[in-house]
């Protein structure tokens, strides 16, 4: 636990930057910011954190940053992580260094899947933040293996036949965990005191970790700017984003949500599931809704509450 | 665009950025349509809306909180969070 006093006014990922008004990532890389304990080394991805924060010749960043391709930030981790133990070893280099991976979802859950998987398998000391806007937004709102079902994107339009995207999203945590690294979670940038202290865990982790954030898009889900922790905040509340870590293999339910909101206050926000409330796609709303109650249930069993 | 513009031979190697947090010299305030403005009076300095800002453009003070507009976008997030009630957005005049 923290208290907003306490964390260092300083930003180390700075104004100035070009992400769109609202931003989601802005505020995850911002908070992240905020929970480091050393010397970091950011590796971003491709995607729009990478793209809107270090447009040439500024850089909004304060850390060491490396920028590389889609699919390889696990990998380039992993390497910088092996440079340093290597120089350690030569007696070239004494200090403990942080690294910390940012991928978007397409560069995680799609391109980047093979390369986390690897890198989590290798054991290397690092921790992948995931920050999940469900789409590639970056280049224009196309649908990615974290769409959720019924999206509207410009890869899965909604017709008049097919409303949005007809599959579900994949499990992340459940896949990283299943690598049996020491600390995998999920967050949500409207719990900011939850987010941190999961930042703060992961880094202190000796291992592998991964943060799968929620990063809402005004642009991408089509919602007012102001409203993008509200809608962080609402997909927690209608149990859509159940929070909650895998710290060496036991599952714990951090944020408790006794009394759920329906989901259709957390869709109807969003001009992506506007098609939705025509009254032909109702049912694809019920089946939302029992999938949501659905994972709910079985991640609340994973931790034991049920 | 009529400065020269540096080239190959005078940028460091891979384009490097050797000064960081650069970006502070680009001013986002420009994107801004509606001003957040803060009635002292009832800000209670809870912070949320310097933690929830996407741009670091809320100062964080003793016991209340500025905006940097020079960074501002005005996406109205602190407005919508504010727990007091403080911050009204306005439109911009220019």
């Amino acid at each position: 636990m923290v208290r907003l006093k306490d964390l260092p006014a300083e930003d180390l990922f700075t104004s100035g930057h070009r992400l769109c008004a609202g931003c989601g990532a802005g505020i995850i890389a911002r908070m992240t910011m905020k929970a480091l304990r050393g010397p970091t080394i950011v590796v971003n991805a491709t995607g729009c954190l990478e793209v809107a924060s270090t447009i040439y010749p500024y850089t909004a960043w304060k850390v060491s940053w490396v920028h590389v391709a889609f699919e390889n930030a696990a990998s380039v981790a992993a390497g910088i992580e092996a440079a340093y133990k290597a120089m350690m070893r030569r007696n070239a280099w004494d200090k403990k260094v942080d690294i910390i991976a940012f991928g978007g979802d397409g560069g995680t859950f799609d391109i980047g899947l093979q390369a986390l998987s690897g890198a989590l398998e290798r054991g290397h000391d690092f921790l992948y933040i995931c920050y999940d806007n469900e789409a590639y937004m970056n280049t224009g709102i196309q649908r990615s293996g974290a769409t959720p079902h019924g999206a509207a994107t410009t890869t899965s339009p909604a017709g008049t036949k097919i409303p949005g995207k007809p599959e579900f999203k994949k499990d992340l945590i459940g896949i990283c965990a299943a690598h049996g690294i020491e600390y995998a979670a999920t967050a949500s940038p409207a719990y900011w005191n939850d987010y941190i202290t999961k930042v703060r865990k992961a880094l202190e982790v000796d291992g592998p970790a991964v943060i799968h954030v929620f990063s809402p898009c005004p642009v991408g889900m089509r919602f007012d700017s102001a409203k993008s922790i509200e809608v962080a905040r609402l997909a927690v509340q209608t149990r859509y984003w159940p929070v909650y870590e895998v710290e060496k293999g036991k599952y714990k339910l951090n944020i408790k949500v006794p009394k759920p909101k329906p989901v259709t206050e957390f869709l109807k926000v969003q001009g992506r599931f506007r098609h939705l409330f025509q009254p032909q796609f109702k049912h694809v709303i019920d089946e939302i809704q029992q999938y949501v109650d659905e994972n709910w249930k079985r991640i609340t069993e994973l931790c034991g509450e049920a | 665009m009529s400065e020269s513009k540096p080239g190959w031979k005078s940028i460091p190697i891979a384009g490097i950025l050797l000064e960081p947090g650069s970006a502070m010299k680009y001013k986002t305030g420009s994107w801004r349509a509606f001003r957040p403005v803060i009635d002292e009076e009832k800000c209670i300095g809870c912070f949320l809306c310097w933690i929830y800002c996407p741009d670091g453009a809320v100062i964080r003070e003793e016991k209340s909180v500025k905006i940097n507009y020079d960074y501002c976008k005005g996406c109205g997030i602190c407005a919508n969070e504010c727990p007091a009630k403080a911050i009204t957005m306005v439109e911009e005049k220019r």
